[in-house]
């Protein structure tokens, strides 16, 4: 509790007492009616006004502050107004009553308020405020991390959170980084590793040189993106915003036209009965429980998802993210691992030329200038096979001469004196070593030895193990359409495609090729419904701004994928997107819960009050009541452990 | 450039959504934002501009909510 709630508090401890015993002097009032205690109505007269000035003082003092301003619908003031206006009305017990039960539930509402900031502080309570900086002689003193440079020494101790990015260059320990992946997995760390700020360390003391300055360091830009998420405001954001500013004035000019208008109509002319209906009114004018819990809710949601892995970068990417009708995905990198390794090595034994071992070495050589994702794949087995032999891993370069590379094909060298091919299926039938193109996939790379076929070796992209689970879960949440965008043939991209279980592939594309493909997806959606399109981010820029939700994998450590993404998933798993649009749909669930619940009660007691059914007390619970059920449902949203069950 | 302020003792979430159109209409803010929730007030002007404005705000904070504390952040 603060100072002012304090104060809030004992205000209405004392008015509230006071309360109570004037309404015990009301009652003996009409006891001793005809008798001698007349002084009791003044008494208790006395009473009522003490409760009220303690209570209503400080509304009536802001409400006289801003009129002074110039702002006359304020709530502050309509209180004022409601509540004298209830005296004038001769209902003196009434109009106190308001007063107080409108300041318990502004203090309730205060209460729930820090309770919701502290919630959101201790979800983004991931950056330390000090650093221990190790000086050239070996001692160490705690920092302001602002004050750590670049190239600096900090040490770290168990249990404590890394202030800045850098590299491991002393001691070993296991760092938990579920603050910035949303994973409950330790991760080892040793000399040499880079390290992100935020991560725990559990166990080792380790010295860190300083790589990134605090304001540059992951753990900094992840609190900045979540804060600016805030600027970028939702559609219910925007429609609450202005909303509000109409909606007061609404209730206010209703309230005037049912105490001037209405008795007019009224057979019996009753002025004071409309009027007190029309005070009512003023009482639900605020707008409140709205402009706190809606932001609340958004809010909530980008950074509990931003603990779970998937850092949103506005407010109303989470709105969309909710919406997602197609969700389309780049292959390499994204649901493959984008590595290429050799998986087979096929020697022919019709010819019998080359053995495994020769067939390895014979392309490895061939390839060794190239910097095809391909030749390197293979040049790493070699130099592996050779070092799990015991063998020198050095290439011999004057083994190789006379290198000549037949574009979009493959290579043409000689290898000790000898004629070699190696490449795809058509340098093969181009120097008729085939005769026509053998059946296998398209990540094979063929060799030839003096005309001879000597074999193939077989490339692939390993298939990450999250991505069946990826498109299982989007199916699960009701995403029917799954499609696959890549470079490749159309044979790997299909296997690749029915092993995850994409609806939907597109290969052979050229990175233009790209755009226009998702140009034609996005003409097949529905309207109000969205396209996701996750990518690495890196080579995929122009797709990932037209796409209606661009989101970038992997970002931790990308600048540039975080630059171009609305979007960043934080961890290599497409799987989060999933994690991202549950989140999104509970925080829509809940504004929207809140939305209706707000107005419907609003306009309930409005509608009751003119009536006469709903008094003054209905209409305070209509405000201040609301505001803090609103509250609360909101912070629902901050817990990350119940997303699933939602 | 960007800078954040902290507006401590804000309380009323009316106020600072009315709060921020007024000083988004200030004379050389490209843009600002007030989170209710983190008390943060962003302020987003030209570098040159940058202390004046950021001094206006400050200024326009006071007059208009005086139990409000602001703090450069």
């Amino acid at each position: 509790m603060n100072e002012n709630q304090k104060k809030m508090l004992g205000n209405i401890i004392i008015s509230a007492v006071l309360f109570i015993a004037a309404l015990i002097m009301k009652k003996m009032s009409y006891i001793y009616k005809d008798g001698e205690l007349h002084i009791l109505t003044g008494f208790y007269m006395a009473l009522f006004a003490a409760s009220y000035i303690v209570v209503g003082f400080p509304v009536l003092k802001k409400a006289f502050y801003n009129i002074r301003k110039g702002r006359v619908f304020d709530e502050n003031f309509l209180m004022g107004v409601a509540t004298i206006g209830a005296f004038g009305l001769r209902e003196f017990a009434e109009g106190v009553a308001v007063m107080l039960f409108y300041t318990v539930g502004e203090f309730f509402q205060s209460m729930a308020v820090n309770k919701s900031r502290k919630a959101i502080n201790e979800l983004m309570d991931i950056r330390p405020d000090s650093a221990n900086l190790k000086s050239d002689d070996g001692s160490v003193r705690t920092v302001d991390p602002y004050d750590v440079n670049i190239g600096d020494i900090i040490v770290v101790k168990p249990g404590e959170r890394i202030p800045l990015d850098g590299q491991v260059i002393k001691g070993e320990s296991m760092l938990d980084t579920s603050a910035l992946t949303g994973e409950p997995v330790l991760r080892r760390a040793s000399s040499g590793d880079n390290v992100l700020s935020g991560s725990i360390n559990t166990d080792g003391v380790i010295d860190i040189e300083v790589t990134k300055e605090f304001s540059d360091s992951t753990a900094s830009r992840i609190l900045d993106m979540v804060e600016n998420a805030a600027s970028k405001k939702s559609a219910s954001e925007n429609f609450i915003t202005k909303f509000a500013v109409v909606y007061t004035p609404l209730v206010v000019g209703a309230a005037l036209i049912i105490a001037i208008l209405f008795p007019l109509f009224d057979p019996g002319h009753n002025f004071l009965l409309w009027l007190s209906r029309a005070l009512t009114f003023l009482v639900v004018s605020c707008p409140c429980a709205l402009v706190i819990s809606i932001p609340l809710s958004f809010f909530g949601g980008v950074g509990a998802s931003s603990r779970l892995g998937v850092l949103v970068k506005g407010s109303n990417y989470l709105e969309a993210l909710a919406k997602t009708e197609i969700a389309v995905f780049d292959k390499t990198g994204t649901l493959t691992e984008g590595v290429f390794e050799v998986t087979e090595i096929i020697p022919d034994e019709k010819s019998g030329i080359l053995d495994e071992k020769g067939l390895l070495e014979t392309a490895a050589y061939a390839e060794y200038y190239s910097s095809h994702p391909i030749a390197l794949s293979i040049k790493k087995a070699y130099i592996r096979y050779r070092h799990e032999n015991g063998l020198d891993e050095s290439i011999d370069e004057t083994r190789l001469s006379d290198i000549k590379e037949i574009s979009g094909r493959g290579l043409n060298v000689k290898l000790d004196k000898k004629n070699v091919l190696v490449g795809n299926a058509g340098l093969m039938k181009k120097y008729s070593i085939f005769e026509k193109e053998p059946d296998t996939q398209p990540g094979t790379v063929y060799v030839a030895v003096d005309g001879q076929y000597g074999g193939c070796i077989v490339i692939s992209d390993r298939i990450k193990k999250d991505s069946p689970y990826a498109v299982s879960e989007l199916k699960k949440l009701g995403i029917k359409h799954t499609v696959m965008l890549t470079g490749d043939g159309i044979n790997t991209a299909k296997s690749v495609g029915e092993e995850i279980g994409i609806d939907e592939v597109h290969a052979g594309l050229l990175p233009g090729d790209k755009l226009d493909r998702l140009e034609e997806l996005l003409e097949k959606k529905q309207k109000d419904k969205n396209l996701v399109f996750v990518g690495d981010g890196i080579n995929d820029a122009p797709v990932l701004a037209r796409a209606d939700i661009g989101i970038a994998m992997g970002g931790l450590g990308s600048d540039a994928a975080i630059e171009a993404a609305d979007i960043v998933i934080m961890t290599d798993e497409p799987s989060k997107l999933a994690v991202g649009i549950r989140l999104a749909r509970r925080t829509i669930k809940i504004a929207n819960q809140n939305i209706v619940m707000a107005l419907g009660i609003k306009i309930l007691v409005l509608i009751l009050a003119v009536f006469g059914i709903a008094n003054m007390w209905w209409a305070v619970f209509a405000d201040v009541g609301v505001t803090v059920l609103a509250i609360f449902n909101s912070m629902r949203n901050l817990n990350i452990k119940s997303y699933c069950q939602d | 450039m960007k800078r954040m302020l902290k507006l401590e003792g804000l309380d009323c979430a009316d106020c600072a959504a009315k709060l921020e159109n007024r000083i988004k209409a200030l004379d050389g803010v490209v843009n600002a934002g007030i989170n209710f929730i983190t008390l943060k007030c962003s302020v987003e002007a030209l570098d040159k501009d940058m202390e004046d404005v950021l001094e206006k705000v400050v200024k326009l904070i006071n007059a208009e909510h005086p139990e409000i504390k602001v703090k450069r952040a």
